[in-house]
């Protein structure tokens, strides 16, 4: 099935997430982490942070409100019954504590096609309130063939 | 002791069994709620074998193995990994890694996470901050 490319390039408009302390110790325990600058307050801000800090890998829901859209938009045109999630990088500027408000946008980097399979990247960027870079996110998805 | 990032040298394994209400629990910290994590009969109408693991969980345990031997969450500087084979619950995970070469203050790691034979993160590269000396 062709995959139409008019969508790359296409950026779309920025969406800000909250970082609360207690979505901070739920995603930190149902990843398994121990550390207690996640799940402790006290923890935390004897280490010298303003609240418990979030594990890194919490970019994923930082960044998932702003990648969601992007999936779905019917310009990009995943077909969402054969979507996989092949590949997903994240480079981290620092570390993010609960209490902040970040603002994340995505772009649709490319969409190619070969051996009838969908590449779809996206490259998702979240700064914080004073517009400083704080994550990159590249989210990569295959669109299976048709028999 | 703190683990020494040194070319060659492998972090501590880290091991971890998904429970069976684990992918419940992700799916409600980490807002992904596709039926193939958390609906059996879904899974299987689809052709899985039932129930698989967020491939970003998988993703976060390889992440864990490496700030817990930094000792330091901040240290870790970026990774990447991709998703193949599909993880199950109930199931031991396994999180392996070697440091290939260190530079410039940082360390950079490969690793993968398996379950069994199967690999379910293939070809993690991680950036590590360590101090330098």
């Amino acid at each position: 099935m062709p995959h139409n490319t008019d969508a790359v390039g296409k950026r779309y408009d920025p969406v800000v997430y909250a970082v609360g302390r207690e979505k901070v110790k739920e995603y930190a325990l149902a990843v398994g982490e121990t550390n207690p600058l996640h799940l402790d307050v006290a923890a935390a801000r004897a280490a010298g942070h303003a609240d418990v800090v979030a594990p890194p890998m919490f970019a994923v829901v930082y960044q998932s409100p702003s990648v969601m859209p992007a999936l779905f938009d019917p310009e990009v045109g995943i077909d969402f019954a054969m979507l996989v999630h092949s590949a997903q990088e994240f480079r981290w500027e620092r570390l993010v504590v609960a209490g902040e408000e970040l603002t994340t946008a995505t772009t649709v980097a490319a969409i190619s096609e070969k051996g009838g399979m969908g590449f779809f990247d996206f490259e998702v960027e979240t700064v914080d309130a004073a517009g400083k870079p704080v994550a990159t996110g590249i989210w990569k998805m295959i669109v299976r063939g048709e028999a | 002791m703190a683990f020494a990032f040194e070319p060659g040298a492998e972090l501590p394994e880290l091991k971890t069994t998904p429970d069976r209400y684990l992918t419940v629990r992700y799916a409600g910290a980490s807002g992904d709620f596709n039926p193939i994590h958390i609906d059996e009969e879904f899974a299987r109408s689809v052709g899985l074998p039932g129930r698989i693991l967020h491939g970003l969980w998988s993703m976060a345990q390889v992440a864990r193995a490496a700030t817990d031997a930094a000792g330091d969450p901040a240290a870790l500087r970026s990774l990447s990994v991709q998703f193949r084979g599909m993880g199950v619950l109930e199931q031991e995970v396994v999180v392996t890694a070697k440091v290939k070469a260190v530079e410039d203050g940082v360390a950079r790691i490969a690793g993968e996470a398996r379950q069994g034979d199967t690999r379910i993160v293939r070809n993690a590269v991680a950036e590590v901050s360590v101090p330098e000396r």
